[in-house]
């Protein structure tokens, strides 16, 4: 820690060359910051889904509803604890751009089997008694400035009335809060029951079931035997882990996740690249101070040290401001910018280690050339040097 | 004038001469350039062969109506009887066999990826005989059409690409029904490349359904769309929405277009900055290695002008040729690259190729430019700002 001064103030030797530097590092590691968010959000919340938690769909597709009946065949099934059931509802709020997850769900089982959607107990009370009524994403309502008490006409594209009119127009009793990071909070959910009683035609299958098990460990075997229970008939199920069932999703987006991950590792390497070649040259230049340092007594292992301890403040620095100003402000307003297509988007605490660890690495590998350079070099011959 | 100019000649030649006395630092900051401009063409490649995708499907002259209020197949849903009503139509083109309408189901299967292994929501379209004439750019590659009646599919040529077991001759099973693919197409590069069709009235029955979900057809001309389309809104026996098929595709490219478009305007400004901060450091250095030298230029009487642009034709020179390099590595390694996305308004895969086109190229090597300008602009003024005496005594 002594030496601390002395690496300060090398650091300050030439001061435009490491601003410079350390705005170039800021943001590579403020994009650093924002390509890992994209990732997590890419990711469809794989890294979020319950453990105990399974889905079944139609085997052919999740497209192809599933018949209500199915809900007290899966609910027999030893092993299985609590049944729930969503349908997809796809409807229209004013224009086609306003696109928004709707869903129906099971009133006295949904909530209880996704904790993660926190609704206070009051509005939770006031949706139970109201037929029409709907819970709302903090998100979803902060975008269109939607309050509680609101009416929200959505026109169905799937669905439509008895009558055949195809405005639906649902009361907002609730908004639901995320209860851990990286929950969508942009969906919106009414009573199943209100659409199984409207609905013209279609009311009386269900999109997909989720369900949730006694025991993680065992979800392969309950998987098979509620296939089994279902197999041959006309509605065959397909049963997964919810994670494996959003990894599919993610899967779906296919190459272009890929591809994001790709982009991070090029921007990366071009830039860690720059700043390297700037920090090695900054030491090279140096070489007969080093060799001063050397007659003066300091051993080889501490000029090295020096060195790599002079590199890795840099980079650390930098990527400090940079992983801090794209956790305060960028990742932030992108994520604002990008909600409507993805609506998780932040920088997991991972993310800001996985950065620190590249920074270190960067660090230790730039300092690690010149300085072992500084611990070989001869003090007569860098001395005689200009 | 002509002085002005021989020395500009000068003093850039000497310069950029000695450019290989810097190798180290002219190389990174021409790397950094280089990722800078490959990063941005491979990501609004990504966009514009999307785009082109969609934008290929369907001509100005072919419509895809759908039941009213309804934007996108999957939720649409026309009766027999419209079907009939809309076929008879007047302008539509009409061919031995009666007008060119084609009513269709669309439906979505799972079949796994090929690079993955996991399951992907394939479309699966079911298709009357007009079919084949309203995409007037469809050719069978391989195999023949499917026959009436049977349990017989044709792949479009991205689909058979991007997911496994969709050659000609393998049996597909979905559900209660076995498949055969028999045959392999193209139509332009259009979105039904990335679709498996089948004979409706089979697919109808195999999926429980009565009704279509959109009806295909082809004009006498692209004029003949308002006529077409007064004569279905007008129809009190039709609730049905009509759209000229470029428009709808276009409709449903917009959301991964922009998020595409967002990314890359976002990643951009801050790879540029980055870049730019090295670019700086390297001019910088490279100004402060060759100060003596610039300043027995100055003694000599060179003036300031000349040496300003000579560093500008440095930094510049460095940036073009990242850029370039940048921009033909991005043209060799993602033009035409394949790949599959979802396409949320129909919650179906698309396969499409990525396209960087000359325009990209141009803006990409502007971007390197710009990096270039901005990173020689300091590091010159500072040059020519180089107080002769003390530069010459330094060491």
């Amino acid at each position: 820690m002594k030496y601390f001064y002395l690496v300060w103030k090398n650091l300050w030797r030439r001061k435009l060359r490491t601003i410079f530097t350390l705005l170039a590092a800021l943001f590579t590691f403020a994009l650093f910051g924002v390509l890992v968010a994209t990732n997590v959000a890419f990711g469809m919340g794989v890294d979020i889904s319950g453990a105990d938690r399974l889905v079944v769909i139609h085997k052919i597709s999740l497209i192809m509803p599933l018949p209500i009946a199915y809900k007290d065949r899966i609910a027999a099934v030893p092993g299985v604890k609590a049944v729930t059931h969503m349908n997809w509802f796809g409807g229209v709020y004013k224009d086609p751009k306003n696109f928004f997850a709707q869903m129906a769900v099971d009133t006295p089982t949904f909530f209880d089997l996704y904790p993660e959607y926190v609704v206070p107990l009051a509005q939770m009370k006031a949706w139970n008694e109201d037929r029409a009524g709907a819970i709302a994403g903090r998100d979803l309502a902060a975008r269109f400035g939607w309050k509680i008490g609101d009416k929200i006409p959505i026109l169905g594209t799937i669905f439509w009335h008895k009558d055949g009119s195809r405005l639906w127009t649902f009361n907002l009793d609730g908004l639901y809060e995320p209860g851990k990071k990286g929950v969508d909070a942009t969906q919106f959910f009414f009573h199943y029951e209100y659409l199984k009683e409207s609905a013209a035609r279609g009311g009386d299958l269900v999109g997909w079931y989720t369900i949730r098990i006694d025991d993680a460990k065992r979800a392969g075997e309950i998987s098979q035997q509620i296939d089994a229970l279902f197999a041959n008939s006309p509605y065959e199920t397909k049963t997964s882990t919810e994670k494996a069932f959003a990894q599919s999703f993610a899967n779906q987006i296919g190459n272009i996740g890929l591809i994001v991950r790709y982009v991070l590792s090029a921007v990366l390497f071009g830039m860690l690249l720059v700043i390297g070649n700037t920090m090695a040259q900054s030491v090279r230049e140096r070489t007969n101070e080093l060799a001063v340092l050397k007659t003066l007594g300091f051993s080889n292992r501490l000029v090295l040290f020096l060195v790599i301890a002079e590199s890795c403040l840099l980079a650390l620095v930098g990527a400090g401001l940079g992983l801090l100003f794209s956790w305060a402000v960028l990742t932030p307003l992108v994520g604002t910018m990008l909600k409507q297509f993805l609506p998780v988007f932040f920088i997991p605490a991972w993310g800001i280690l996985l950065g620190v660890a590249v920074a270190l690495l960067l660090g230790v590998i730039t300092g690690l050339m010149p300085g072992i350079q500084a611990m070989r070099l001869r003090i007569v011959d860098a001395l005689r040097k200009v | 004038m002509g002085n002005w100019l021989a020395q500009i000649g000068t003093v850039t030649w000497l310069n950029l001469r000695t450019v290989g006395q810097r190798r180290g630092a002219s190389t990174a900051a021409a790397f950094g350039i280089l990722v800078v401009v490959t990063v941005f063409i491979a990501l609004l490649s990504i966009a514009v062969g999307f785009r082109q995708t969609m934008a290929s499907t369907g001509d100005p002259a072919t419509v895809i109506v759908l039941r009213g209020g309804s934007d996108s197949e999957m939720t649409s849903t026309v009766t027999r009887d419209s079907s009939r009503i809309i076929a008879e139509a007047p302008g539509l083109l009409r061919s031995p066999a009666g007008t060119l309408a084609s009513a269709e189901l669309f439906v979505v299967v799972d079949v796994p990826k090929r690079n993955t292994g996991t399951a992907a929501n394939v479309p699966l379209r079911g298709v009357q005989p007009a079919a084949f004439a309203v995409r007037k750019n469809f050719r069978l590659l391989e195999g023949r059409r499917f026959e009436s009646g049977r349990n017989e599919v044709i792949v479009g040529q991205g689909a058979a690409k991007e997911f496994a077991g969709l050659e000609v001759g393998h049996r597909l099973r979905w559900g209660e029904n076995e498949w055969t693919v028999v045959g392999i197409f193209s139509d332009g590069g259009s979105l039904s490349e990335s679709e498996i069709w089948t004979d409706v009235d089979v697919l109808q029955p195999a999926y429980r359904r009565t009704m279509f979900q959109s009806i295909h057809a082809r004009l006498e001309s692209a004029a003949a769309y308002d006529r077409f389309k007064d004569s279905l809104t007008s129809d009190p026996r039709l609730d049905v929405s009509v759209y000229r098929e470029p428009d709808y595709y276009a409709g449903q490219s917009e959301g991964l277009t922009t998020l595409v478009y967002a990314l890359g305007l976002l990643i951009c400004p801050l790879m540029v900055a980055g870049a730019v901060f090295g670019a700086l450091n390297t001019m910088y250095s490279s100004v402060a290695t060759r100060s003596r030298e610039i300043a027995t230029l100055r003694a000599l009487g060179f003036g300031s002008g000349p040496v300003v642009i000579s560093v500008l034709a440095e930094s510049l020179l460095l940036a073009a040729v990242g850029g370039g390099i940048g921009a033909a590595f991005a043209y060799y390694a993602f033009n035409g690259f394949r790949a599959a996305t979802i396409n949320w308004q129909s919650f179906s895969q698309v396969a499409f190729a990525f396209r960087v086109t000359p325009a990209l190229i141009f803006l990409g090597t502007s971007i390197a430019l710009a990096i270039g300008l901005l990173g020689g602009l300091l590091p010159a003024v500072r040059a020519a700002r180089l107080p002769v005496a003390t530069a010459l005594r330094e060491l």
